[in-house]
């Protein structure tokens, strides 16, 4: 290594480490710092002095009936997409060996374009069709005036099946390169002992694809986790009297719509902590199967 | 023998694909329906009467074009400084050695972990108190955007373009050298075009990231409304009962088309630079 190396890394990565020092790195810090005060509207305009709660917001958040439900709404309207997103993406991953190249090229044609859709314009798009009086779902159904995101779970549902159709394709594809992956041989080898296509899929193929499997689903979990503008968009930020809050919404509505910087600060760091507690799970899981980092 | 069974999942896929396409059909065909047809009882499946209408009333009543040329703005400054700083700092992690580098490498995991939407409200002050100071990145302003997207794209560039950077033989940097080139003519003549597909999958998602934020925007771009973004402006449209559902779906058209032909454009690309940047 040449003298002067080290400077020379050091001058190449300070524009990097500026950036993220200071826009990630002390934004962080500072999420920790606020959720410890009472920090509202009136300690911001300087009306009052910033209190110090140590863990005043948390002991407050955890009495709260309200953030159990929507913690636990966060936990099923992320499993209810998870489980979605990964039923479909698998299932059609499978669909596209099956069928020649013309039928999987529209197939995934038409899921990029779903893949591509920004979420705002997506989650608009899902409105209209399903809109109570416009939409096309209703025409169709013949049940026009029915609204669709006024009952708490058909709401949940709606949604739900908007974050499917976007994010079904990301899965789809990895599983479909993952099958192909596969070297032909070991299938044929399989066949030639006698096993039937049912017994291949799920001794030879399933455990060859498990890492990958792994990989998907962990990263939509960590994706639905944290939905934000579909919620907002199509429940009109959490549903009449917040009944559609999820994690995400509920520490924006609480930080900016009420004035409770603190307090939004605080549900931002116990979202924090239970990602970082998957990702741990990920990690492990991912060193266990033989994956390497 | 096997026909039968093919054509049955052929036929399926061309229904699947049907169904997962057919919310971006409407989109298209209602932005071009005209007015009566779009809130018609009796919806049909087609046009005999495209119109750019619901367009003219989206660019000229919403100024929805001010707001295009501010998403375009921000996702592209976002793209260039990300790239050009991303490129450096794989740079000096993958060709360097020096103390502090595998710490930094699991610090760039970490960071990519961080859910950014709980960063919110630490940013919104930051921003707040960064106005008083460079009034262009405050609140209000597109600079605000740009320097946290440019933040939040960094950390999956770098540890992407780590890999193609890593690719680059060694040998190649000795021979430019003993050829007598200096070490920034090998970074920026030898290195970068040669880790170019890297560099166009990242700037892909960097775009894209950029381009689809509702959050941030909807957070930062408070009372200036000339410096909203398209996100948020499609939300203007969205009022309780009297929906201009042909604008709106015009809006929406507008938004979706950059990233869409963006994505068919360099999906080959994207996805042999995903594949390169796991390898590596």
């Amino acid at each position: 290594m040449a003298r002067g190396d080290g400077r020379t890394a050091f001058a190449y990565l300070t524009p990097a480490l500026l950036v993220l020092g200071g826009l990630m790195a002390y934004p962080i810090y500072q999420l920790v710092l606020i959720s410890l005060f009472d920090y509202g509207q009136e300690q911001v305009s300087g009306g009052a002095p910033l209190e110090f709660l140590g863990l005043g917001n948390y002991t407050r958040l955890l009495g709260d009936q309200q953030f159990w439900t929507v913690l636990w709404q966060t936990v099923g309207f992320a499993a209810t997409c998870v489980i979605g997103t990964l039923v479909v993406g698998a299932a059609l991953a499978v669909l596209a060996t099956r069928v020649r190249p013309w039928a999987r090229m529209l197939l995934f044609l038409a899921a990029l374009g779903a893949w591509a859709t920004p979420a705002v314009a997506g989650s608009t798009i899902w409105l209209f069709l399903f809109d109570a009086n416009f939409g096309l779902v209703n025409e169709v159904l013949g049940s026009t005036g029915f609204s669709w995101t006024f009952d708490r779970w058909i709401a949940f549902g709606l949604v739900a099946a908007q974050v499917v159709w976007c994010s079904f394709p990301f899965v789809m594809v990895t599983l479909y390169a993952g099958i192909k992956a596969i070297p032909q041989e070991v299938i044929e080898a399989a066949a030639l002992d006698g096993a039937s296509t049912a017994r291949t899929a799920r001794s030879v193929m399933l455990p060859l694809l498990r890492p990958l499997i792994l990989v998907v689903t962990i990263q939509s979990i960590i994706w639905d986790f944290k939905v934000f503008t579909q919620i907002y968009v199509m429940t009109g930020g959490g549903g009449i009297a917040g009944r559609n809050l999820v994690l995400n919404v509920y520490a924006y509505q609480q930080a900016f719509a009420a004035s409770e910087y603190g307090l939004g600060a605080t549900i931002g760091v116990v979202m924090t902590a239970l990602l970082l507690l998957i990702t741990i799970g990920y990690l492990r899981a991912l060193r266990k199967s033989g994956e390497e980092l | 023998m096997k026909h039968p069974g093919r054509l049955v999942a052929e036929l399926a896929t061309v229904v699947i694909a049907a169904v997962v396409a057919f919310p971006l059909y409407w989109m298209v065909l209602t932005a071009l329906k005209p007015a009566d047809e779009v809130i018609s009882a009796d919806p049909r499946p087609w046009t005999l009467a495209p119109t750019l209408d619901n367009f003219t009333r989206a660019l000229t009543v919403q100024s929805f074009g001010r707001y295009f040329v501010n998403s375009l703005v921000v996702a592209l400054v976002v793209v260039v400084l990300s790239l050009l700083m991303s490129f450096l700092a794989a740079t000096a992690l993958t060709r360097f050695r020096f103390r502090g580098r595998t710490t930094m490498l699991v610090m760039l995991l970490v960071v990519q972990m961080v859910p950014v939407e709980a960063l919110t409200v630490p940013l919104f002050f930051m921003m707040r108190s960064l106005g008083d100071t460079v009034p262009a990145f405050g609140l209000n302003h597109l600079g605000s955007l740009v320097l946290v997207h440019l933040a939040f794209s960094m950390p999956f560039a770098i540890w992407m373009l780590r890999g193609f950077v890593a690719a680059v033989p060694v040998e190649l940097e000795e021979a430019a050298t003993l050829d007598g080139a200096s070490r920034f003519r090998f970074l920026w003549q030898v290195l970068f075009p040669l880790v170019a597909p890297g560099l166009v999958a990242t700037s892909v998602l960097a775009f894209i990231h950029a381009w689809n934020d509702f959050l941030f925007a909807k957070t930062f771009i408070i009372s200036a409304a000339e410096n909203q973004t398209l996100p948020l402006a499609l939300q203007v449209f969205i009022k309780p009962d009297q929906n201009d559902w042909g604008a709106i779906m015009a809006g929406s058209t507008l938004m979706t088309i950059p990233v869409l032909v963006f994505f068919v454009l360099v999906q080959r690309r994207l996805v042999s630079g995903l594949a390169g940047a796991v390898k590596g």
